[in-house]
Parts: structure tokens; C-alpha cells; sequence
């Protein structure tokens, strides 16, 4: 294993910025690693190879003319196969989308762009980001690094897992309800859901127009700190997103200082009912933020148990009408168009063929829901519980800086394990779904393996909308105590992939 | 198949029509509701297109304010009510021209409503004058543009492929619907062509379309019902899309009367259906049925912000809106003292902005009419260009008619200088000069041309003498025909009689 492939983004910054490595190098150490490992991980769809080795090479030349680019400049990142990519496939995991190639950036890829940033290539995902374990790609499961019978959490996995399996420093992701924070928790990474409207949506393709934000992931917090302010700002080409200044997450990541913060672990979802091994670190994590000197109190949130309830009536209700689109007709795969369909048939035919399972379940969902008749008691209740879901978070806030719960319920269970049972596999998002419904900022950090499976478990802390600081705050302060106490990153813990 | 009908006349003595009329309006923005695309008409087909109006996957709408500062002023228009809180909302369904799968649409929050627009309709009793009320005023997008090829009628039925335009997809609509519009009994195609006709007369007013039925900027939709009296319940309607001119909502209109009555007294159901209209036949033939009501499942649009107008912003959009049409006509022909008649004549070949800013220059009244309906309306033709588009300035005319009040030029010179304008000449006086373009007020070179006309056929003097004064036109022809135009006839018809010793 090539020693540059375990260093954090920051570390790497550093090194290229000093020309003690190129940009060619870094590129080249984990191409190097995706042949190894990525055969057995399965984190990405597609790899760029030539397209990276070129941004690199670009990178170099520029720094040799003695340009001052800016920090990530030659730091390589996987990219959710959710985000258009110019030129570059783009399949959101579906066979629907197979070998459309965007004609358009996302606006999250030209800033990625601008930043220097190297994109190693498009990761796995479950089918259009409807899942919590990457099963559901048409294109076959992404495994955990941790053990690879597991999945690495969904709907981005192949995200978490190239982090976790050291095929790149920096990826992206997004999070509708949890796709972000959930595969960050199974798999002993980082990850971020910014305030809804923090980042642009514009490229990202929609699962729930509402609820969906591009969020940074990474190994360490100030790693996704840096992300986080390279993605973040407003963009005219998105209408919800925020015409404000970003919150300074990366001096929060530097900070990490929570003396006389008041933290909130949320009463509905602390934990019972959990994994005993979650319940545990989670127990611990409490105790060591209150160490570091906050005050940690026990919040109620009373409307959140009918979070995921509201949110499988509302993801479902845009998904079915955001997905529409798919229809063989402009792009994109088409089924029948042989002389003997009509039009209708032909878009029928291309939908059935080239949706999968879980996707073609949330389309019917939605359609019934938003259906006369049906529309004031499924979608319009569920907007309600919605509006209290953010009444619940604004009291809150009104007592706490930020809330923490465990991020999953469970740490990583066996591919194939709730496959046939959706409802077991909806509630693994129990914890992160309120955020999304309130549009809030909630981050995931390791805080160690769960005794009885020696498996990462996850802290998730939320935070009141443009708040994001907060998150790299605490986040930081708990990773320096946690990793003082280990000595190690916890990802040193990890079973050595054999690979290739 | 052509279906029976029952004459206008006995339709209307056993049944009460019910008119509803949906208009959509394209409006005349650069770009496009949701991207920043051109809206202009007859590119090549899929060149104004980007991934937010082909739908691409991941793009998003970016709204166009001045497509809703035009749905406002519409609104205020027409008399409306303007929301101070509304969304979008999508109008779900499958068809090819439609890139999403649903419409950006506005549903039970419509930014304009309550309305109404007042029209005045000729009736036995004369000029009459029918409330219309208008329900609502939205905002959407509209679709692409499908082209069924190899049928024979142009529709999907029959056709071996289609072809799907989308540079129409996406610029902004705005869809103005009426309340059910009842008691209008026989005149019901007058006021159903009447209002569209005011509508259109409105929104080119306003400047927010150019309002081309042709070309598909304005359209209408037409929906009628019979009912057995004005008491009776609602009947069942139908629905002719498309009916793009005026005088085909006017035939459309009696049309559905005739046929539906003749159904209805044969005992048959009128059917609610979408129906098409045939300009060239004058009927409608049936199209989709809505037995299988579509489910639009219509909910609030969530990559678009709450549209909140600013109530000072929408009164000062009241303040500066031109004055509506109909009032406008009223008053200028009281203040000109012309008929209605003389108005239309002004409103139809365009005259009437060029006339009311030719007497604000200063012209005096009847001149700009005669001027802009007569010798300019023929020279813009002669030219093939548009009345205001002619090379001729308020200020020409105010020159011309200084010049014919002294007496200096008379209406033929007057002519003569307009035409130097337009040759590139200069201006009046500069026409005038070079030309030498001048009454003759000397009576010396008038009498002796009448001498030599009189000379030139002795029997026009003994017929004056006898008492036939017209014959006088022959010698006042051939002297200015000998002054080139520059005599003024009442002058020489004077010296004429003198020289006669005849007295008018």
C-alpha cells in the first residue's frame, strides 16, 4: 500500500503544495489502488483514468509555472454517479441511464474543477439513491472495506467505501435521508449533509426535489471541512439555494473547542432499541463531549417517530414525479421502439425495463399518494408532521447548540441480510431522516467499533440551518479526544485488503 | 364524419348555452420561463434548447421575473385580484413533447384572479355592453411542438413517425380562464369572439405578446354547454382546443351550439371530450374523451421558491399601466368627435397611436386622420413596410400643415413634399425649396393660363355663361395642370367667374 493513499486530504495538499509529490503521483497511487482493490470493494462505476491523469497533469504544469492554486489543487475524489458529468457516463446507478453522457457539468463538479480537484471516477449507488446499502445499483453491490460480506450503507456506498478502502481521500455524495450520514457511519467515515440550499443542487439528478442535498465525505473532519467550503455557495442556477455567506467550517474543523456548549442527545432516537454495541460507543461518546466540557442535556423531539412515516410519503410523491422524465425518449436507454409500439408503449416499455425493484415501488407509492383523493391525506398530512418535525427542531435549538444521536440504528449488516424486506431496510434511516425534513445541517463521525462485531459505529450531530460550523466544531473536538484515546485513526483498524 | 346539426336559430329558441374560454397567451420574453433559452419563433427546429427545457436529468429551474412582473400586470389588467403569496406547482402526465413528464404549472394558487373584462357586442337592441368574469390568470410553461409526418391529416392517428420540436418548450405562458360565461343566449358567439378579440386588443396594449393567433401566440380553447333553460343545472361540455382566430371563435362557438342541441334533441348525450376544430369545414370533430379523467396529481413545485409579489411593487405596475383599449377609443373619439365607425377605421389599419401622437405634435385632428388613413397608409403599402415603420415624422406633419394653412402649399404640393421626404430629400422646407414647390398667389400667370384654357375650347365660356358652373372644373384642371400643380383652385375658380362676369 502505497504510503500517499493513507494520507488525508489536508496532508496531501500540504505535500503538493510543497511539490514534495506530484499531482500525477497522487493520481497514479490511487488509480493504482482502485486496480487492486476496487475489483473486490466494487466503489466505483467508472473509473476516469485519462481524464484524472490529465487534470493532473494540468495541476502540475500549473504549479511548476509557479501559480498559486488553490488548497485540494491535485487531491484526487470520487464522485456519486448521481452528479452530471460532462462527457463522462453517468448512470445513477440505473440501467435507464446507461452510457448517457451529460452534456453539462453539475455545479458541483465546475467547482470541483476550478479547485483543482481530481476526479478519479463515478461511484456506486443505489438505483437513483433509493436504498441504505448500494444493493440496489443495477450495476451489482458495493462491499464494506470493513468486511466484505457487509454492505457499505446506502444509497452512497460507493462513496464511504472508496474513503474507507483508501481508492481516494475525498468523495461525494448525496442525502436525502441519510445517503450521506448512514454509509459515513457503517463504514468508520466522515460525512455531511449541509443545510438544505448550502449547496447547489443544480446537475445533482433528483430523487426528492425537497429533501436532497450534495454533501462532502472524507476521512477526517477537517478533510471534509475543506470539501465542504469548495462545494458550498449560492448558485442562481438553483432557486432554493442560499444567497448567503457560508458558515466557516473549515476554522470550526481547526477549532474544536465545545467548553460550555450545551448539547442535546434527542430522546426519541438515543439509542433504545438500538444495537447494544451503538447504544454503548454512543454512551461513551456522551461522556467523553461532556469531559471536554459541554453541558449535555436530553432533548425531546415528540413528533419524530413519525419522521420516516411523512418522509416515505413525501420522498415518494416528488420521486414519482421527478423520475418522469425517464422516458427513452431524449436519452438514455429506450425499449420496443421497433415499428410495432406506439409512444406510450415505447415509454412504458423503457420504464419497466429499465427501472429496478425498489425504484419502480417508490414511483407507485408516490403516484398513489399524490393521486385524487388521496393527495390531502397522504402528501399534504405528511407535510404537516413535516412542519412539526421543524417545530421540534427549533425548540430544541432554542435550548441546545447542537443535537447528537447515533447515526444507524445497526452497524454494517449482510448483503442480501434485509433485501426482501424494505420496511427493515427503511429504518436503518430512523436517526438521519428528521434532518432532511427540516433542511438542517447533521454531520456522521466515527466513535469506534461496537464490541460485539468489531464494526464502525457512527455519531451523527445536528445543527439549526446555515449552522454548519457547529458540526466541524464538535465534530473536531471529538475526533482529536477519540483519536488520542486510540492512538491511531480508526480506520488503521481495518482489515488489509488482499485486492488483485 | 360530419354529425347533425340543428339551425342556429331553433337552437337557441330550445336551449341556454354556457360558454367557458381558456386563452393562452405566449408571452414576448427574451428567454425562457425557466432558462435563459430565446424565445424567438421559426428557428431551426431543437436549437433553442438547453438541459433545463430538454428536462436533462439533474437540471433545475431558474425563474424568469419579468414572466411573472408580466403575469401581474396582466392580471392588473384585467381587473384581478393579485395573489400575495403563490407557488408553481407541476401538472403531471406523459406526452412526448413535454420533456419533464409534467408541466411547471400553477394550480389552486394562481398568482391573477378574480378578474373581469368588459365587451361590448351589437345586439337588437344596439350596442350592448357583457361583463365577462375571469376565474384565474396563471403562469406555466409551455410544451414542445410534436409534427406527425408521413399521415395524411397531420394528425397522430395514421402517421408512420413523429418528430418532437422543443424550442417552444419552455417559454412562458400565461393561461387566462373565464368563469362560466352565462345569459348571453343568441349573441353567444359575438360575445365569445368579442372577448378574445378585447383580451387581444389588451395584452398587445400592454406590450407583453404579440399576440399572433397564426402563429400560435394566442390561443384559445373553447367550452360549451347547453343547458334546457337558465335555471337548469350546467350540461355536459365540450372542449374545442385550438381555435386560433377570431372569426373561428365565433363559428366554433355557434358550431357546438348546433351540434349539441341536435344531439340532445335526438336524445343523445353530449359526451365531455376534447374536440378539434377545422378551420376549413367550419365543424369540430371529437377527440380525446375524458371519460378516463386524467389525474394530473398536481402538488407545489419544490425546485421553485414561493412567489411573494411586493404589493408596492404591484402598485406601481397599476400606476403605470397604459390606459385599457376600449376606454381609450371612447374617449379619443368623443375628444375627436368621430364615429365609432371613423374609430374602428383608425384601429384596424393601425392609425391610431400615429394620429393621437401626430395631434399631441400639434396637428390638428381631421389632418391626422386624412393623413395617416389616406396618402401615408397608401405610401407604407406602396412600400410594403408597416405605418410606423413609414419615414415620416410628427413633425413633418406639422410642418405640411403649417404650410397648407397659410395658403403656401395646397394638398397635391402637400403630397409631392411628403414623397421628397421620403426620397431622402430632407426635410419639409428643404423638399419644398428644392422642389419649389409653391402655390402661385400671383393673379398675373393664373389669368393668363385661363385665357389660353378658354382660348384652347371656347364652349366651356358660353356653357359657365349659360349657367353651367361645373363646367369651371376643366378650366381650373388645365391651369394647374399649366402651373404644375402650384395654383389654388379656389383662386383661379375666382378670377375664372370674374373674367366670365358670372357670379357663383
Amino acid at each position: 500500500m502505497s504510503d500517499l493513499i493513507i494520507l488525508s486530504a489536508a496532508d496531501l495538499a500540504h505535500k503538493l503544495a510543497e511539490k514534495e509529490v506530484s499531482a500525477v503521483e497522487v493520481t497514479e497511487a490511487h488509480l493504482a489502488r482502485i486496480d487492486q482493490v476496487d475489483p473486490d470493494v466494487h466503489a466505483f462505476l467508472h473509473v476516469d483514468r485519462d481524464g484524472a491523469l490529465a487534470s493532473a497533469k494540468a495541476i502540475d504544469d500549473q504549479r511548476a509555472n509557479g501559480q498559486t492554486l488553490p488548497v485540494l489543487a491535485g487531491v484526487p475524489l470520487g464522485l456519486k454517479d448521481i452528479l452530471a458529468t460532462k462527457g463522462l457516463p453517468t448512470t445513477c446507478g440505473s440501467k435507464i441511464l446507461e452510457g448517457w453522457k451529460p452534456p453539462y457539468d453539475a455545479t458541483v463538479v465546475t467547482k470541483l474543477r476550478n479547485a483543482g480537484i481530481i476526479i478519479l471516477g463515478k461511484t456506486n449507488m443505489d438505483e437513483f439513491a433509493m436504498g441504505s446499502s448500494t444493493e440496489h445499483s443495477a450495476y451489482g453491490p458495493t462491499r464494506n472495506p470493513w468486511d466484505l460480506s457487509r454492505i457499505p450503507g446506502g444509497s452512497g456506498g460507493g462513496s464511504s467505501a472508496c474513503l474507507a478502502a483508501f481508492e481516494a481521500p475525498l468523495a461525494i455524495g448525496t442525502d436525502t435521508g441519510g445517503s450521506i450520514r448512514q454509509p459515513a457511519s457503517v463504514t468508520g467515515t466522515v460525512g455531511v449533509k449541509p443545510t438544505y440550499g448550502g449547496v447547489s443542487r443544480y446537475g445533482a439528478v433528483a430523487l426528492a426535489s425537497s429533501l436532497d442535498q450534495i454533501g462532502p465525505c472524507a476521512r477526517t473532519v477537517l478533510d471534509t471541512a475543506l470539501l465542504h467550503s469548495v462545494i458550498a455557495g449560492h448558485d442562481p442556477m438553483d432557486s432554493t439555494s442560499i444567497n448567503a455567506p457560508v458558515p466557516d467550517v473549515i476554522a470550526a474543523a481547526k477549532l474544536g473547542d465545545i467548553k460550555g456548549m450545551t448539547i442535546g442527545v434527542v430522546k426519541e432516537i438515543s439509542g433504545d432499541g438500538f444495537q447494544a454495541g451503538v447504544k454503548q460507543r454512543f454512551d461513551e461518546a456522551v461522556a467523553l463531549l461532556e469531559g471536554l466540557g459541554a453541558n449535555v442535556v436530553e432533548v425531546s423531539c415528540p413528533n419524530f417517530p413519525y419522521a420516516l412515516a411523512a418522509y416515505y410519503l413525501i420522498l415518494p410523491s416528488e420521486c414519482s414525479s421527478n423520475l418522469a422524465k425517464f422516458d427513452g425518449i431524449r436519452f438514455g436507454m429506450r425499449t420496443g421502439d421497433d415499428g410495432n409500439h406506439s409512444v406510450e408503449q415505447v415509454m412504458s416499455l423503457t420504464r419497466a425495463a429499465g427501472f429496478g425493484d425498489e425504484v419502480i415501488r417508490r414511483i407507485i407509492l408516490g403516484t398513489y399518494a399524490l393521486s385524487a383523493g388521496y393527495y390531502d391525506a397522504y402528501y399534504g398530512q405528511a407535510q404537516k408532521v413535516r412542519t412539526l418535525i421543524a417545530q421540534d427542531f427549533a425548540k430544541a435549538f432554542a435550548q441546545v447548540d447542537v443535537l447528537i444521536s447515533p447515526t444507524a440504528p445497526t452497524t454494517a449488516f449482510k448483503i442480501g441480510e434485509k433485501l426482501d424486506d424494505p420496511l427493515a431496510m427503511y429504518l436503518n434511516d430512523v436517526a438521519t431522516i428528521p434532518l432532511n425534513l427540516a433542511g438542517l445541517p447533521g454531520m456522521s463521525l466515527p466513535i469506534g467499533l461496537a464490541p460485539e462485531d468489531g464494526l464502525p459505529v457512527g455519531l451523527q450531530i445536528m445543527a439549526p440551518a446555515m449552522a454548519d460550523d457547529r458540526l466541524y466544531n464538535v465534530g473536531a473536538a471529538l475526533e482529536r479526544a477519540l483519536l488520542s484515546q486510540w492512538g491511531a485513526p480508526l480506520l488503521n483498524s481495518a482489515p488489509e485488503l488482499a485486492g488483485a | 364524419m360530419t354529425e347533425k346539426v340543428m339551425p342556429f336559430e331553433q337552437a337557441i329558441s330550445k336551449f341556454d348555452p354556457v360558454i367557458g374560454l381558456e386563452v393562452h397567451v405566449e408571452l414576448g420574453t427574451k428567454t425562457k420561463m425557466f432558462c435563459g433559452c430565446s424565445t424567438e419563433f421559426g428557428a431551426a427546429p431543437n436549437t433553442h434548447v438547453c438541459p433545463v427545457c430538454l428536462g436533462l436529468p439533474g437540471a433545475l429551474p431558474a425563474l424568469n421575473e419579468i414572466g411573472v412582473e408580466s403575469a401581474i400586470r396582466i392580471g392588473l389588467a384585467l381587473n384581478c385580484q393579485i395573489a400575495s403569496w403563490c407557488r408553481f406547482a407541476r401538472k403531471n402526465y406523459f406526452y412526448p413533447d413535454m420533456p419533464k413528464n409534467f408541466q411547471t404549472s400553477q394550480y389552486d394558487e394562481p398568482i391573477c384572479f378574480e378578474g373581469f373584462l368588459d365587451v361590448e357586442v351589437e345586439t337588437d337592441e344596439g350596442r350592448k355592453t357583457f361583463r365577462i368574469e375571469i376565474e384565474r390568470a396563471h403562469m406555466e410553461e409551455d410544451t414542445g411542438k410534436n409534427s406527425h409526418m408521413g399521415g395524411a391529416t397531420g394528425r397522430i392517428h395514421g402517421a408512420d413517425y413523429s418528430l418532437v420540436d422543443y424550442n417552444r418548450a419552455g417559454i412562458p405562458l400565461i393561461e387566462i380562464v373565464t368563469k362560466p360565461i352565462e345569459g348571453v343566449g343568441k349573441y353567444a358567439p359575438e360575445v365569445a369572439k368579442a372577448y378574445v378579440g378585447a383580451l387581444r386588443d389588451i395584452l398587445r396594449n400592454l406590450g407583453v405578446s404579440d399576440v399572433k393567433m397564426e402563429q400560435g401566440s394566442l390561443r384559445c380553447d373553447v367550452n360549451l354547454s347547453l343547458r334546457h333553460t337558465p335555471e337548469s343545472e350546467l350540461g355536459t361540455r365540450s372542449e374545442t382546443k385550438n381555435v386560433n382566430s377570431l372569426r373561428s371563435v365565433e363559428r366554433a362557438v355557434r358550431y357546438e351550439i348546433t351540434r349539441q342541441a341536435a344531439r340532445l334533441t335526438d336524445g343523445q348525450r353530449v359526451v365531455q371530450e376534447t374536440r378539434h376544430w377545422h378551420e376549413d369545414t367550419g365543424v369540430t370533430t371529437s377527440g380525446r374523451s375524458k371519460s378516463d379523467a386524467e389525474d394530473y396529481r398536481y402538488f407545489p413545485e419544490p425546485d421553485l421558491l414561493p412567489i411573494a409579489p411586493d404589493s408596492a411593487w404591484v402598485e406601481k405596475l397599476r400606476s403605470e399601466l397604459p390606459e385599457n383599449p376600449a376606454v381609450r377609443r371612447s374617449r379619443l373619439a368623443a375628444e375627436w368627435g368621430i364615429s365609432d365607425f371613423d374609430m374602428q377605421t383608425l384601429v384596424n389599419s393601425d392609425a391610431l397611436d400615429l394620429v393621437e401622437a401626430s395631434i399631441a405634435a400639434g396637428v390638428d385632428s381631421a389632418a391626422a386622420r386624412k393623413w395617416w388613413t389616406g396618402e401615408l397608409a397608401r405610401l407604407a403599402n406602396e412600400q410594403e413596410v408597416e405605418l410606423d415603420q413609414l419615414a415620416i415624422t410628427h413633425q413633418h406633419l406639422v410642418d405640411i400643415e403649417q404650410l397648407i394653412s397659410t395658403g403656401a402649399l395646397n394638398d397635391k404640393l402637400a403630397r409631392q413634399a411628403i414623397e421628397g421626404v421620403l426620397a431622402g430629400e430632407g426635410s419639409i422646407a428643404e423638399v419644398v425649396a428644392k422642389r419649389g414647390l409653391a402655390v402661385v398667389s400671383d393673379d398675373g400667370p393664373l389669368l393668363a393660363a385661363i385665357d389660353e384654357a378658354l382660348a384652347a375650347d371656347p364652349s366651356i365660356a358660353e356653357k359657365i355663361q349659360s349657367g353651367k358652373l361645373q363646367a369651371a372644373g376643366a378650366v381650373v384642371g388645365a391651369v394647374m395642370k399649366a402651373t404644375r400643380g402650384q395654383a389654388d383652385a379656389a383662386r383661379v375658380r375666382e378670377l375664372l367667374f370674374e373674367r366670365l362676369g358670372v357670379s357663383e
